[in-house]
């Protein structure tokens, strides 16, 4: 086989696993658009406040200390203990459901029925708050997140390629650690979504706001609820994209990335996300090596945008987008 | 059954309510009526008199289109009502089947009926069985159970929205404009349901509608609105033969039902008289 071709493969691989990345961050935007309607711009920096909060809880780091030292003139910078990850991971989903909590009680209760740009904005307002917020609370430094996911290379893969193509291909373990992963959740979420009495309600609210409460659902509820689940998923990707490059400003970009793969996957479908981000992940990769050198290089910045807008010509709602239904 | 006393035979009471959307759109000025149990009671009027507000005022659906009771009381068994949740009101038995039918439109036909069971505590079998109930009195729907409701015509869409609003178990369905843009035909066949669920479910109607004519030969008791004030009520059977409601509402005169040429005749005849 050409090595050129082996090469390729091998970036192939590559891309589908950050592709995956970058569906988990596209899978909290259609959680929440699906469900109210609102285009969350703070994804990304909840997956930002999400990995910052664990890794401030795991390290036993004072919340704000900066802040009290001020005001009382102590110094107080840590509770002297260390979690393990998992208690970690699970007091972290429970600030993210106070935060969702929050969120419905403090901003969207009061703009419900308000224009969808509107609620855009306030979610503008919100990413900016947030991130303040997250260094206010936990320092804005980058720090280190390990909750004990598998890294480096992974050496089946490497043996086993080496003996079939005399070139052993680099697939990282973490990548393959977070496909697992995120293959499980979004299977989770369908399955939700479809089979459960409250799945099936965070549906109908989709479909008809005033139908779904003139039946008896509680939109607060329900809206509380896919915060929550989008907070999950945010903390989820928090810890794949800490773990990587560790816990930085940088990571709640990432939500920029999510965009296209929105666009490609559509706005409403949780399978429109994964896929989506496949595409875009396996596409930019595999642009890049094959056109890159072409055209002198840093594709990746644009091609999945410019990919995305093709896309919108043809299929304005994307791959997997509900069909606009439409009697005449 | 067990309310046998006068002051309980009104489920649901509407006191002198005056509503404003938006802090200055005056819609009801004052509209009073009273919802007896067991009844299907009528509430029409032309465009704009205020039936939709008047349901909505009930259902507390209200306030999402910022819309609010500024004045009077509502009371259902004698509680107010005015300030519970929608959610809270369907789980004490009054439940709106909204004008426009309003389906989940992605949703498949039985999964909207089974989001109307939303509220309900008791288990699956119960659910079951009134999934059943429903398909008995709608066998069009068991028929479609598996499409998306958008793609229904707009008959099963009705059909949807009331069996939805049964599976909630309710006591009472606040049900308007079920006739909106159906065929003559099938507007007779779902009022005919309605009837048979009133008569064998025991549940209570009030239903706004347009359609005065239909409205009057299956509702007991009538009331009319008028620019948001209740100008006439009465048994169905007086309001069906009352003259005016007659000349206004059934296009009737004095001489019965007159086709458009026997109005121009009329017209013609008077000119010749006068």
């Amino acid at each position: 086989m050409p090595d050129q071709l082996i090469y390729a493969i091998e970036v192939f691989f590559n891309g589908l696993m950050a592709g995956v990345l970058y569906a988990l961050v596209a899978l909290g935007f259609v959680l929440i658009y699906k469900a109210s309607g609102i285009f969350n711009y703070a994804q990304g920096v909840m997956a930002l406040f999400a990995a910052m909060t664990l890794v401030g809880v795991m390290e036993g780091q004072v919340p704000f200390a900066h802040l009290i030292n001020a005001v009382l003139g102590t110094k107080v910078h840590h509770f002297g203990w260390h979690l393990p990850a998992l208690v970690g991971i699970v007091s972290t989903v429970l600030v993210m459901v106070v935060l969702a909590w929050l969120v419905q009680r403090v901003i969207f209760k009061h703009l419900v029925g308000q224009e969808p740009i509107i609620l855009f904005m306030a979610t503008i307002g919100l990413a900016y708050f947030m991130e303040g917020l997250g260094d206010m609370m936990w320092g804005s430094e980058i720090k280190k997140l390990d909750v004990g996911l598998p890294q480096g290379i992974n050496l089946w893969i490497d043996e086993a390629t080496y003996n079939i193509f005399d070139y052993g291909f680099f697939i990282d373990n973490l990548d393959i650690v977070a496909t697992i992963i995120a293959i499980t959740l979004v299977g989770s979420l369908v399955i939700f979504a479809q089979y459960t009495k409250e799945g099936r309600a965070m549906r109908a609210v989709a479909d008809d706001h005033q139908a779904a409460l003139s039946v008896g659902v509680s939109l607060n509820f329900i809206w509380i609820m896919v915060w929550s689940v989008a907070g999950f998923v945010a903390l989820v990707a928090g810890i794949m994209w800490g773990t990587k490059s560790g816990v930085q400003f940088s990571l709640s970009l990432i939500a920029l990335k999510a965009l296209p793969v929105l666009m490609l996957g559509g706005f409403t479908s949780i399978p429109g996300a994964i896929v989506g981000g496949l595409i875009i992940g396996v596409g930019e990769k595999l642009f890049e090596f094959l056109v890159g050198p072409l055209i002198g290089g840093a594709t990746e910045n644009w091609f999945a945008y410019v990919l995305a807008l093709l896309l919108l010509v043809f299929r304005p709602q994307g791959l997997f987008g509900e069909k606009i239904i439409e009697r005449v | 059954m067990l309310d046998q006393t006068q002051d309980h035979e009104n489920l649901l009471e509407v006191n002198n309510i005056e509503v404003i959307y938006n802090h200055v759109i005056l819609v009801l000025k004052g509209v009073s009526l009273n919802v007896p149990k067991g009844g299907i009671t009528a509430l029409l009027g032309g465009n704009g008199a205020g039936k939709t507000t008047t349901l909505k005022a009930i259902s507390n659906l209200l306030k999402s289109e910022r819309g609010e009771v500024t004045k009077g009381h509502i009371t259902y068994r004698g509680d107010h009502i005015a300030h519970s949740e929608p959610a809270d009101l369907v789980k004490r038995g009054v439940v709106q089947v909204m004008e426009g039918r309003h389906c989940f439109e992605h949703l498949t036909v039985e999964e909207n009926l089974l989001t109307g069971a939303y509220t309900r505590p008791d288990g699956k079998g119960a659910i079951e069985a009134d999934l059943d109930m429903v398909y008995n009195y709608f066998p069009r729907l068991k028929d479609r159970r598996k499409s998306q409701a958008g793609y229904t015509s707009g008959g099963e869409q009705q059909m949807c929205a009331i069996g939805r609003a049964l599976m909630s178990k309710p006591e009472t369905i606040l049900l308007d404009e079920p006739s909106m843009g159906l065929a003559p035909q099938l507007v007779e066949q779902i009022f005919e349901i309605v009837k048979s669920v009133n008569e064998n479910e025991g549940v209570t109607f009030l239903l706004a509608e347009q359609n005065t004519n239909v409205a009057l030969r299956y509702a007991h008791y009538g009331y009319i609105l008028e620019s948001g004030r209740v100008v006439m009520d009465g048994e169905a059977s007086e309001l069906r033969e009352n003259p005016d409601v007659k000349e206004f509402y059934l296009g009737m005169s004095e001489e019965g039902r007159k086709s458009f040429r026997d109005v121009r005749s009329y017209r013609r005849r008077k000119r010749w008289l006068s």
